[in-house]
């Protein structure tokens, strides 16, 4: 701001403070720490942890293979939730009586009773249903299908978590599409689109940016929550950890081993999240950052006493 | 083109139009004035049905708005042919209301393409021309959110001119404006106003209807006051409602 006169080496108006000394947070930092390290310490030490048994598990094939059907249920149950979600939110907007209480039915009793509950209730569905027939009730049957010997466990795991995930992200792209500016809508109906075309080509790409972080969310929890279909004995990954040691009785081990690759998941899941809100974001903001890597660890760790 | 013949809109309980009679003819622009909550908005929305009318008749282009008659009963269009309708009558809002999710190119050819089935290299080919047209030939790539409220509601203007429209409807396209924005805006109407096009503008410009208005209508508490020549109706009013609204604005 200074022109002319002599260049002095600092500007006059600059400021040079000296900053406010943070104590508390050096203190803090200290404790920290030092917990920190007394936990690595005893991690590394106590010789009952045997790291060397949670090593060799870790990438045995028993395993892989159960993580590999943990991922089929996740990405199986998410899309059969997501595009149940998106019909019930659909259904549950529409000026119909009929069609907006069906779909609050559903969503009351699919929120209203235990995914565990479910999960059972799947697995033993065809003890209540042994023939599943298409005709006319009381009817003539045009053809069925035996069910006892069709649903299988991870059928019955897929079900069970998609119908109930339904209900959740019903609610979620019903607040998406409420998000969305009513004039958006109007624009589009002025245009001539039809309803449908409005919701498909306007509505729901600008709900999506309300809906990603939420199923998100929602996919990470459904990569934890498929560990319950162990109880149906589904081979997925802690089903298969516990078949081990059962074994081989070294449990700890074993259910680290597990959380290791829940951990490794859920984590190149968060990061899949960041660019997918990013894509759906677009048009929002005014600078879209580049460098996503960056942003996205810069994310995870915002902690402004890293600043200086 | 717009014939309205005693028409009736009722929210609930709160009557807003209370019997609207005009006519406006091809190529004709007619400026609807009026105070707030006078219901010039709401009519507006009428005549592409985006208001259902509770009694009365609105035709445009012969054609009844939102249903078919057979005899001396009315049948309720489906929103197909609604649309097929809608899709004749361009719309210019208050709030630009232009997609956020797409470019201004984008947001141009929409409709042309998904709505009349225009090959996409045509109808971008149309949409760059009337952008250009508009004045926003560097903005084709630009998002809503990077473009000021004049250039947004001049998008808006192309998106609707992309469709060839038989009529326009300005639902008073220049009150979210900031001051000095408005002239761009009023600029790209006059133009197409000379152009031939049939237009009904809700606005509170009194310049502009006075100087493009074939037709001005003063509307107040859900009814035409008064309606004329610009020269007529501005310069010497005959209500007092009229007067006292002008003394006001001009």
């Amino acid at each position: 701001m200074t022109s002319g006169g002599a260049a002095s080496p600092v500007p006059p108006d600059q400021i040079r403070a000296i900053p406010v000394r943070h104590t508390g947070r050096w203190v803090a930092a200290a404790v920290i720490a030092f917990l920190a390290y007394a936990v690595a310490v005893s991690m590394a030490t106590n010789k009952r942890f045997q790291w060397s048994v949670v090593r060799h598990y870790l990438t045995a094939s028993p395993i892989l293979h159960g993580l590999v059907i943990t991922l089929e249920l996740t990405a199986t149950s998410m899309a059969i939730g997501i595009t149940l979600g998106v019909i019930l939110a659909v259904m549950r907007l529409s000026p119909n009586p009929l069609v907006s209480g069906a779909s609050w039915l559903y969503i009351w009793f699919f929120r209203g009773t235990p995914v565990l509950v479910q999960i059972l209730f799947w697995n033993f569905f065809g003890a209540l249903y042994p023939r599943f027939a298409i005709g006319i009730p009381l009817g003539p049957q045009f053809t069925h299908v035996d069910i006892a010997s069709h649903i299988t466990a991870f059928l019955a795991g897929m079900l069970a978590l998609g119908l109930n995930e339904g209900a959740y992200m019903a609610e979620i792209v019903r607040a998406g599409i409420i998000s969305v500016d009513e004039g958006q809508t109007e624009a589009a109906h002025a245009l001539g689109m039809t309803r449908l075309l409005t919701m498909r080509r306007v509505v729901l790409p600008q709900a999506m940016r309300v809906i990603m972080p939420p199923t998100g969310n929602e996919t990470i929890s459904m990569l934890k929550t498929t560990s319950l279909v162990s109880v149906i004995a589904v081979t997925e990954l802690l089903y298969s950890a516990q078949i081990i040691y059962a074994r081989t009785y070294g449990i700890i081990q074993l259910l680290i081993v597990a959380s290791i690759w829940y951990l490794i998941v859920t984590t190149i899941l968060s990061f899949g999240q960041y660019h997918v809100e990013r894509h759906f974001g677009r048009g929002v903001s005014r600078n879209q950052s580049s460098g996503a890597l960056l942003t996205w660890w810069s994310n995870v760790i915002d902690v402004p006493f890293f600043r200086r | 083109m717009v014939k309205a013949e005693g028409v009736h809109k009722r929210f609930g309980r709160l009557e807003v139009l209370k019997g609207i009679s005009l006519e406006v003819e091809p190529g004709e622009v007619t400026c609807i004035l009026g105070p707030s909550g006078s219901g010039k908005t709401t009519f507006i929305r009428c005549i592409n049905h985006l208001e259902k009318i509770d009694a009365g008749r609105l035709w445009v282009d012969g054609e009844l708005v939102g249903y078919r008659q057979v005899g001396d009963k009315l049948y309720e269009l489906p929103d197909s042919e609604v649309c097929r309708k809608r899709a004749e009558i361009g719309m210019v809002f208050q709030r630009f209301n232009l997609f956020g999710h797409m470019t201004a190119l984008e947001n141009v050819v929409e409709a042309p393409v998904r709505v009349k089935g225009i090959a996409k290299d045509r109808a971008a080919a149309a949409a760059k021309e009337l952008l250009t047209r508009t004045g926003l030939a560097d903005k084709v790539d630009s998002y809503p959110s990077q473009l000021s409220g004049g250039q947004q509601q001049r998008v808006a203007i192309a998106r609707a001119l992309a469709m060839s429209p038989k009529l326009m409807l300005f639902d008073e396209p220049t009150s979210a404006l900031d001051p000095e924005l408005v002239g761009e805006v009023l600029d790209v109407m006059r133009g197409l106003a000379n152009d031939g096009m049939t237009m009904v503008v809700v606005t509170h410009e009194i310049g502009f209807a006075r100087e493009v208005g074939d037709t001005v209508v003063f509307m107040d508490e859900g009814v035409v006051v008064e309606a004329g020549k610009p020269r007529e109706v501005l310069a010497n009013p005959q209500h007092e409602r009229t007067r006292a609204f002008l003394s006001k604005v001009l």
